[in-house]
């Protein structure tokens, strides 16, 4: 494998895709009726709303590991996750954030908080809404982390839940699957997390600092997307549409 | 010669075989006697494997011992599983016909786990293992027991072990044997190396911290002197009938197929009797089989043998060649040491020899025996490689070898030791360190690090003390560290050893489903070996590609299986990209070729189209000085291009590459992108270079100063892709992630952690982490080679000579053909090369 080019050529590299693909778009779409902005951390704005959706953050997944299997990953991985949030929040001022399930990596994630990383959570849900959705991984977690807490939630047109339901009706929001795009072009391939949509339904790529992806080439998004998807890939300056033709498989 | 110092049955069974014991087994037969460590360094062919183990043969032989006892009385390392089972294969005649009473066992990754658990309860005199298999052994709870009574530590093929993190692996497991069995002697065994006391230091304990249990060379004792081993040199050995291969023919001026070479090597191997042919990559060996086999009008018994290959594959291979049943193999590195196949009558090296020594001991694998010249043939695969084998050949003639560089003992492999040291027994920390610092890779090691390490090993090294409570190792009331359960000791066993490969996928050859045209049988069929899972995830159905001598069509991926079937009818397969090992150009050659370059005189010793060129290049540009740096400018198409010939080597001018693409954008010259080979680098870019330089005449200077090794390195190495590799070998090593094997069952990715996603974590939050240390000191000599352009940058500091052009010159075509050689895999990629040569000589030549 070469590293014989520059990292500016991944943005370049999937701006060729981008062209390449007739059916790309910007990084605002339409669902339901309201207007998305993708942002390129990989939260979602609502403007309308003033409310930002961010899914599956996994807080604490490092110390989930060290309990778990004696696996010594930093521990720095929630302090990460919430100074890109923070960075977010500071951007778009919104009055509500919704956290779209998967907030902690298990359920004993509250309590392994440190400090300053507690005090951190306090600070952003200042002065706004904050709704922590049930996600898989956290279910069991009702209090102790300030905020509200739900199953789902709907905003204008939109239903926001953790996990794509099968017969979703127009406008569904979720996380969950963690989805991941791959581009591949003259023998070198570049693997980003991105939003998948079918301009009916949106899956929200993780936006937690230790969180893999699945491709969404795998067999897991065919029943969600059974006309096909267009994925819109975090690059470093901006957000990519690709078209599933584009996608590479794992 | 004195009254012989051996037994009468030795004697005997010498001359039986018409032997005289030799000068140099004598003096390792005394050596050991008066328990003194020893380095012996004898070409191929001088009896040394039976020089090593003589000591210990005859020892046990006069030994008295009741039969239940059973002690471990000699150990013996080797780098290679299989070099261990040929040893044991070849102790067996001695033992045999003199009669004696000596149990051999070997002990591999292959043992199986009941014999391994008898070899603990009951051990064998001799056992015969690897560097890998000697820290289980320690980290063992009965090690204490087992190795206590050990007499001789042999240490097969030691230049070979001592450049890499294995052998400071095993320079720690030395430390440790020191002080199990402070009475055992150290042989190492070792091919000519030109400074053998870097080896001879490693074989004893150093540094004053450590009482020195093993007698040192006797000189130097008390004095500023370094402990050493002794030193026993065999001298000569017949000198090598080494030719480079003139096919009278052109040689492109790029590429390593050496695809026109082929009939020639058939040819030679039609006229030998056994031919070993070696390769620098795997691809370069799949490519090979299945050219020769394309001439194969004779149908001659020619075989493969790769590490991609599946194990049962090789040891047929291996058992084909013991017996004399092949007439040619094609391999790789796995095949350059040590393992004795006397019949092998010529040995044909493809491609750039890279390093002197290594060629050397490929040549050494012809005619084992030292009195018979070994016969070899270099085949260049293009008109520089022309250039290094010359230089090949010189150093051969004058026996001069690339020094390897003394290791610093690496920090990953460290943390790996002291948990092994904490599942062996509790260690008081003080103890372990001058333990530690006995072992030279490790001599210089301060406290402070060491106590670093130790922190990582017990809670991960982490400044947020947030894994107190989950501590891998503990430290109780009495001081002394200990494991904290069962589990970690396993997961310790689980993790060991040094060598970290790429994430593989098993080949497997499948079958279409009768009447489901389109569908293969997952889980059923053959495996034919492993390939690198980047490569599996680069194929789509349909691709069809070289493996195992086989054209094979890619059908899917099955959880860890690439599933494939025989492909009918190809022509042009792709050829897997994998990764073989590309040994970078040596220093010591690299210095050779800019000399010949330099030195018109030396010309009329090179092929004559070789001489030709360097003359066109003359003619059309300049050639540069022996310790100068030649630097072209030129426009082509809509592109500058700036050219540079350090011969450095490949990572190297990797390395150099980004840095000046950095300058250069900053420069607001719009760089856009570089190639680099062995020899030089290509950069290309949208704004004139010759004209900035015109401009400004120390430009070029200013571009290739030594302080871009500062600032720009620190920024560009955090943010690379190599840099995050190099990351994650360490974390494997040490333990921060789990080692991955074939065939365990993938979790998929959701659910391990990249090591991307850690490193960036962990370089922003604590860029000063012990693991994140390791991996810069790994970069500083491995895969970026930093140390190696910094000692570049200083040579020709002052001694740049730039040549603004209009067009490309001769010497920059080849490595302007670099210039997407990487993109292109498949057999068409040297055609298109060729094209593109063509293309690019006609415009230089105008």
């Amino acid at each position: 494998m070469s590293d014989s080019s520059h990292r500016f050529d991944e943005d370049a590299l999937l701006s060729l895709g981008l062209r390449l693909e007739k059916t790309a778009r910007a990084a605002g779409l339409m669902l339901a009726g309201e207007t998305l902005t993708l942002d390129r951390t990989g939260a979602l704005w609502l403007e309308a709303h003033r409310t930002l959706v961010v899914s599956d953050l996994h807080l604490e997944k490092g110390s989930s590991f060290a309990e778990r299997s004696g696996q010594f990953l930093p521990p720095y991985d929630t302090r990460e996750t919430l100074s890109c949030l923070h960075e977010v929040i500071q951007r778009l001022d919104p009055a509500c954030v919704v956290a779209l399930g998967d907030s902690f990596h298990d359920a004993r994630g509250p309590e392994r908080l440190e400090p300053g990383d507690r005090a951190m959570v306090a600070a952003l849900q200042a002065g706004r809404d904050w709704i922590w959705i049930a996600g898989n991984h956290d279910a069991t977690v009702r209090e102790g982390i300030g905020g509200s807490y739900c199953e789902h939630i709907a905003i204008g047109g939109l239903t926001l839940r953790h996990e794509p339901s099968a017969e979703a009706g127009e406008g569904e929001i979720a996380g969950h699957l963690h989805p991941c795009g791959k581009v591949t072009m003259r023998g070198r391939s570049v693997r980003r997390r991105c939003f998948v949509t079918d301009e009916r339904r949106l899956v929200m790529p993780a936006f937690g600092a230790f969180t893999g992806g699945l491709n969404v080439r795998a067999a897991a998004f065919d029943p969600l997307f059974p006309q096909g998807f267009t994925a819109h890939l975090l690059g470093d300056g901006r957000v990519f549409a690709i078209g599933r033709a584009m996608l590479g498989k794992d | 010669m004195p009254a012989s110092p051996l037994p009468q049955r030795f004697t005997d069974w010498f001359a039986s075989r018409g032997w005289q014991p030799r000068a140099h087994q004598i003096a390792l037969l005394d050596n050991a006697r008066a328990g003194r460590s020893t380095l012996l360094v004898a070409p191929t062919g001088a009896g040394k494997t039976l020089a090593g183990f003589l000591p210990s043969l005859v020892a046990l032989s006069e030994a008295r011992r009741k039969p239940t006892e059973h002690r471990l009385h000699t150990l013996y390392v080797s780098p290679l599983k299989a070099l261990a089972v040929d040893i044991a294969r070849n102790l067996d005649a001695p033992i045999a016909e003199m009669g004696l009473s000596i149990r051999v066992e070997t002990r591999t990754g292959d043992t199986p786990s009941h014999k391994r658990t008898r070899q603990i309860a009951r051990p064998p005199d001799i056992l015969l293992t690897t560097p890998e298999q000697l820290s289980l052994l320690l980290a063992h709870r009965e090690a204490a027991e087992l190795l206590g009574g050990l007499q001789h530590i042999v240490l097969d093929e030691l230049h070979a072990l001592v450049t890499s993190k294995r052998g400071d692996l095993l320079s720690l497991a030395l430390a440790r044997l020191r002080r199990l069995s402070p009475q055992a002697t150290a042989i190492g065994l070792s091919a000519t190396v030109r400074e053998p006391d870097e080896l001879r230091r490693y074989l004893v304990g150093q540094g004053m911290a450590a009482p020195s249990p093993l007698p040192s060379a006797g000189e130097g004792r008390g004095s500023a002197e370094p402990p050493m081993a002794d030193l026993v040199v065999v001298e000569g050995g017949a000198k090598a009938d080494l030719h480079m291969l003139d096919i009278a023919r052109t040689l492109p001026l790029a590429g390593h197929t050496a695809w026109h070479s082929m009939p020639a090597i058939y040819d030679l191997i039609r006229e030998h009797r056994t031919v070993l042919v070696f390769v620098n990559t795997r691809l370069q060996a799949e490519y090979t089989f299945q050219e020769l086999w394309r001439l194969n009008d004779d149908v001659l018994p020619i075989a493969i043998h790769h590490g991609s290959l599946d194990a049962a594959q090789r040891r047929r291979v291996e058992a084909a060649m013991s017996a004399g049943q092949l007439r040619a193999i094609v391999c790789t590195a796995t095949l350059d040491l040590g393992i004795d196949w006397g019949d092998v009558d010529l040995v044909i090296n493809i491609g750039a020899p890279k390093g002197a020594s290594r060629i050397m001991q490929r040549i050494g694998r012809a005619n084992h025996r030292m009195d018979e010249p070994s016969k070899a043939y270099l085949v260049p695969g293009n008109r520089f490689e022309m250039l290094e084998c010359r230089a090949a050949l010189d150093a051969v003639e004058e026996a001069a070898q690339d020094t390897p560089d003394a290791r610093i003992g690496a920090l990953d492999v460290l943390a790996q030791h002291v948990l092994g040291m904490a599942c062996a027994e509790a260690f008081d920390a003080n103890e372990l360190y001058d333990e530690i610092v006995s072992a030279a890779p490790y001599q210089y090691l301060t406290w402070e690090m060491f106590e670093a390490v130790v922190d990582y090993v017990a809670t991960g090294g982490y400044a947020l003390r947030a894994y107190e409570r989950f501590a891998k190792i503990l430290r109780g009331p009495d001081g002394l560290w200990r494991v904290r359960d069962a589990r970690i000791a396993q997961q310790y066993r689980m993790n060991v050893g040094t060598i970290v490969e790429a994430a593989r996928v098993k080949v497997r050859l499948t079958r279409h489903l009768r009447g489901k045209p389109g569908t293969v049988m997952p889980k059923s069929g053959r495996v034919l070996g492993e390939i690198e899972e980047e490569f599996g995830e680069t194929l789509t159905v349909g691709d069809t590609f070289l493996f195992a001598g086989e054209v094979l069509r890619f059908e899917g991926m099955f959880e860890d299986d690439c599933l494939v079937t025989r492909a009918k009818n190809i022509e042009d397969p792709a050829i897997p990209s994998y990764a073989g090992s590309k040994f970078p150009l040596s220093t010591f050659l690299a210095a050779r070729v800019r000399a010949i370059i330099a030195d018109p005189f030396e010309w009329d010793r090179l092929p004559p189209q070789l001489s030709k060129y360097l003359l066109q290049q003359r003619k059309h540009s300049v050639l540069p000085g022996e310790r100068d740096l030649l630097v072209e400018t030129f426009p082509r198409g809509n592109r500058f291009y700036l050219t540079a010939f350090p011969f450095e080597g490949r990572l190297a001018h990797q390395t150099l590459g980004m840095l000046l693409t950095r300058r250069l954008e900053r420069a607001r010259l719009q760089p856009h992108g570089f190639a680099a080979n062995d020899y030089g680098i290509a950069i290309w870019m949208g704004r004139d270079v010759s004209e900035r330089i015109a401009i400004d005449p120390g430009f070029a200077q200013a571009l290739f100063d030594e302080d871009m090794l500062g600032d720009d390195l620190e920024a560009w190495l955090d943010e690379s892709a190599m840099m995050k590799r190099t990351f994650r070998q360490c974390a494997v090593i040490a333990g921060l992630i789990e080692r991955r094997y074939p065939g365990q069952k993938k979790t998929g990715r959701q659910v391990t952690i990249s090591t991307d996603l850690i490193y960036d974590v962990l370089r922003k939050h604590q860029p000063d982490h012990l693991l994140l240390q390791a991996a810069r000191q790994d970069a500083a000599t491995g895969l970026l080679d930093v140390a190696r352009l910094g000692m570049m940058l200083r040579r020709i500091k002052g001694r740049i000579t730039h040549k603004a052009l209009d067009r490309v010159s001769p010497l920059s075509v080849s490595v302007m053909l670099e210039i997407g050689r990487e993109r292109v895999y498949g057999e068409g990629a040297d055609e298109i090369l060729a094209e593109a040569e063509a293309e690019l000589l006609e415009e230089a030549l105008a």
